[in-house]
């Protein structure tokens, strides 16, 4: 069966870089924020990502680096292959994938 | 945001808008595709448009929640006009559709498939046009209100970004944080509809009614898998282009099963297609997938492109022709006709606490009529922004940290590691299985096991330690805690009402019964929520 073979950069700021890798069954027609929301229910539910409508595309929060370009991991398609991916690298570290994305306006000082 | 605006139009100086997410970027409207009713086109008036609206609510419908939702909701569709929401045009007036249940063509909308964007944005620039009278602040989380002497004095949150603990004062609470789509596996909102609203409110002393009606959509998207859609966008389509439901065996059936004939228009209500669909699925005639088919290849190319111009391409990169190939639907949870208990000003049972939007219960009754949603966000939102800044210039009484404790110590406290994300698909399979459109007695008793030995699982202290920033696994767990009080209020609602009314069908009491035209108020009692 094939299998995609995610690099996930983990941690918060200010520590070590590391990718965690998880090797997950291929379903084709999978988002790969179908793959990230599968692998917190089944093996990692602290890897931490940002999203809130699923796969509209409409909230515009699941920005991210697949192979080191900006994607929304709404509409990018799940491959057979290795896929690595990053947190934004022009907005500040939250977590793993999630950056700090709210307009200045809208944030808590 | 509409009751953010209001409430800073009729003079309230520091409104606190708060999200959890990003402001106006989640909950429902972003999603919703389709369009919105009002009746607002020549010869139209709000009392034909309430007529329907009642008649959808198979009885069940609070009368004077529904007349404020159509007369208050046509003035907020002009008023969205004017701030050039851009409605589509025809002729000199709005493009419209008559979606089923209507008596005419009243649904405006925004092309193509923009709708809810459209009007998320608009709000979104006009909060922002109020400026320093409304402050927003997105990702807070809010896990209780503080109730001093019975009155709602403010809130306790979870900041997501810091993982830090707030307390928040407030003389006027709105609750506007949508419905519970989430309890359930295929849904068609954001993943931050937990019903949360519902759940904070109960705590906090308020009544729920209407909990056991939940629509489901009928033509939600199944197959093939799509990326960057919503998977409602098949509704548009219906009311443009009509288009065909068929069977496994590529044969019309809403009329086998109570419906008339489409004709290849789109005139089968909400309620009754869900049920023609799943009756067709289980007599063994479904899709390969367990839903239907949706078919436009009698609709020619450029009529398609004409009616969706940019849609098109986007199934076309999905590798989805309609002229060619039929796609795979089938019910999906859409939205909650229940919700909080408020007057016509939108108060709850609870003093300085309201409500607006979909969170209100009462105003659709059994069944909501389609395009009925974003019109009570914009009309309810307007109300309680009126009565909350009314509220906030009588004054309130002081905030009483004290009073905010026990939230604050839940937030605090650490738990053991558990898989949260697990443990929530876990809550939506069961509401899937046995809390669908169908329900039996056996059915909702097994749901009710089902969730009680998962509240058992879930215990009472969320996972690990506090102050990690955007941690999932800890808000999944404050998240568990509210959907399994909103799963249970369902659960109990729908094993009270034996009878089957518009979105509550039981298939063990299929008849609606003349003794059950009355809404079921739920309160919280012991934690436990039961019928009031």
């Amino acid at each position: 069966m094939p299998t995609t073979t995610l690099h996930i950069r983990r941690g918060g700021p200010g520590e070590p870089p590391r990718h965690d890798v998880f090797e997950l069954a291929f379903e084709p027609g999978e988002s790969v924020l179908d793959a990230l929301r599968r692998l917190r229910i089944g093996t990692d539910p602290t890897l931490a990502f940002r999203y809130a409508c699923l796969n509209a595309n409409a909230c515009k929060e699941c920005m991210m680096l697949l192979d080191g370009k900006v994607i929304y991991a709404c509409t990018a398609r799940l491959e057979a292959r290795d896929m690595r991916l990053d947190p934004l690298p022009n907005k500040t570290l939250l977590r793993d994938l999630a950056t700090v994305i709210a307009p200045p306006d809208e944030r808590l000082e | 945001m509409y009751a953010a605006i209001e409430a800073a139009r009729q003079g309230a100086g520091s409104v606190l808008l708060l999200d959890r997410s990003l402001i106006g970027r989640g909950g429902a409207t972003v999603m919703a595709q389709m369009t919105v009713a009002a009746a607002v086109g020549p010869g139209d008036d709000w009392r034909h448009h309430l007529a329907d609206t009642l008649a959808a609510g198979r009885g069940l419908c609070d009368p004077e929640l529904a007349a404020l939702l159509c007369e208050v909701g046509a003035e907020c569709i002009l008023e969205m006009d004017r701030w050039k929401v851009g409605w589509a045009r025809a002729g000199n007036g709005f493009a419209s559709v008559q979606a089923p249940g209507h008596d005419r063509a009243r649904c405006v909308y925004v092309d193509f498939l923009s709708t809810g964007p459209a009007v998320s944005k608009t709000l979104r620039a006009q909060v922002q046009r109020v400026g320093d009278a409304i402050r927003r602040v997105g990702e807070v989380l809010v896990t209780d209100l503080v109730v001093q002497q019975g009155r709602v004095t403010g809130a306790v949150a979870l900041h997501v970004a810091s993982g830090a603990a707030l307390t928040i004062a407030a003389p006027a609470t709105i609750i506007a944080t949508g419905g519970l789509t989430r309890l359930y596996a295929r849904n068609s909102a954001s993943a931050n509809m937990s019903g949360d609203g519902y759940a904070l409110a109960m705590r906090a002393g308020a009544t729920l009614l209407d909990m056991e009606f939940v629509q489901f959509f009928p033509i939600g998207h199944l197959a093939p898998r799509l990326i960057g859609m919503d998977p409602i966008m098949w509704d548009p389509f219906r009311y443009k282009l009509g288009g065909r439901l068929l069977n496994g065996a590529m044969q019309e059936f809403v009329e086998r099963w109570g419906g008339d004939a489409e004709n290849g228009t789109y005139s089968t209500t909400r309620d009754l297609a869900t049920y023609a669909i799943t009756k067709e699925v289980e007599a063994g005639r479904g899709s390969p997938n367990g839903g239907a088919w949706l078919s436009f290849t009698h609709v020619p190319a450029a009529e398609l492109r004409a009616a969706f111009g940019p849609v098109i391409d986007r199934l076309a990169a999905n590798g989805i022709d309609l002229t060619r190939d039929c796609i795979e639907v089938s019910p999906i949870a859409h939205y909650h006709m229940g919700g909080v208990r408020v007057d016509t000003a939108m108060r709850t049972d609870v003093p300085g606490l309201l409500a607006a939007g979909e969170a209100v219960g009462g105003a659709n009754g059994a069944n909501r009529l389609s395009g009925n949603a974003i019109t009570e966000a914009l009309a309810f939102g307007r109300l309680a922004g009126a009565e909350a800044a009314r509220q906030a210039a009588e004054g309130a009484p002081g905030f009483d940290l004290a009073a905010a404790r026990p939230a604050l110590a839940l937030l605090a406290s650490e738990g053991p590691a558990q898989n949260t994300a697990a443990l929530v698909a876990r809550l939506q399979h069961i509401m899937s299985a046995d809390v669908g459109p169908f329900r039996t007695a056996a059915g909702l008793a097994r749901a009710a096991t089902a969730l009680a030995a998962l509240r058992g699982e879930v215990g009472t202290t969320p996972p690990a330690a506090p102050g990690l920033a955007h941690d999932l696994a800890r808000m999944d767990w404050l998240d568990l805690r509210q959907m399994l009080l909103v799963a249970e209020s369902v659960v109990v609602a729908a094993t009270a009402r034996t009878e089957s009314r518009g979105a509550h069908q039981r298939e063990d009491f299929p008849e609606m019964s003349p003794n059950w035209e009355r809404n079921l108020p739920l309160r919280l009692s012991a934690g436990v929520p039961e019928l009031a």
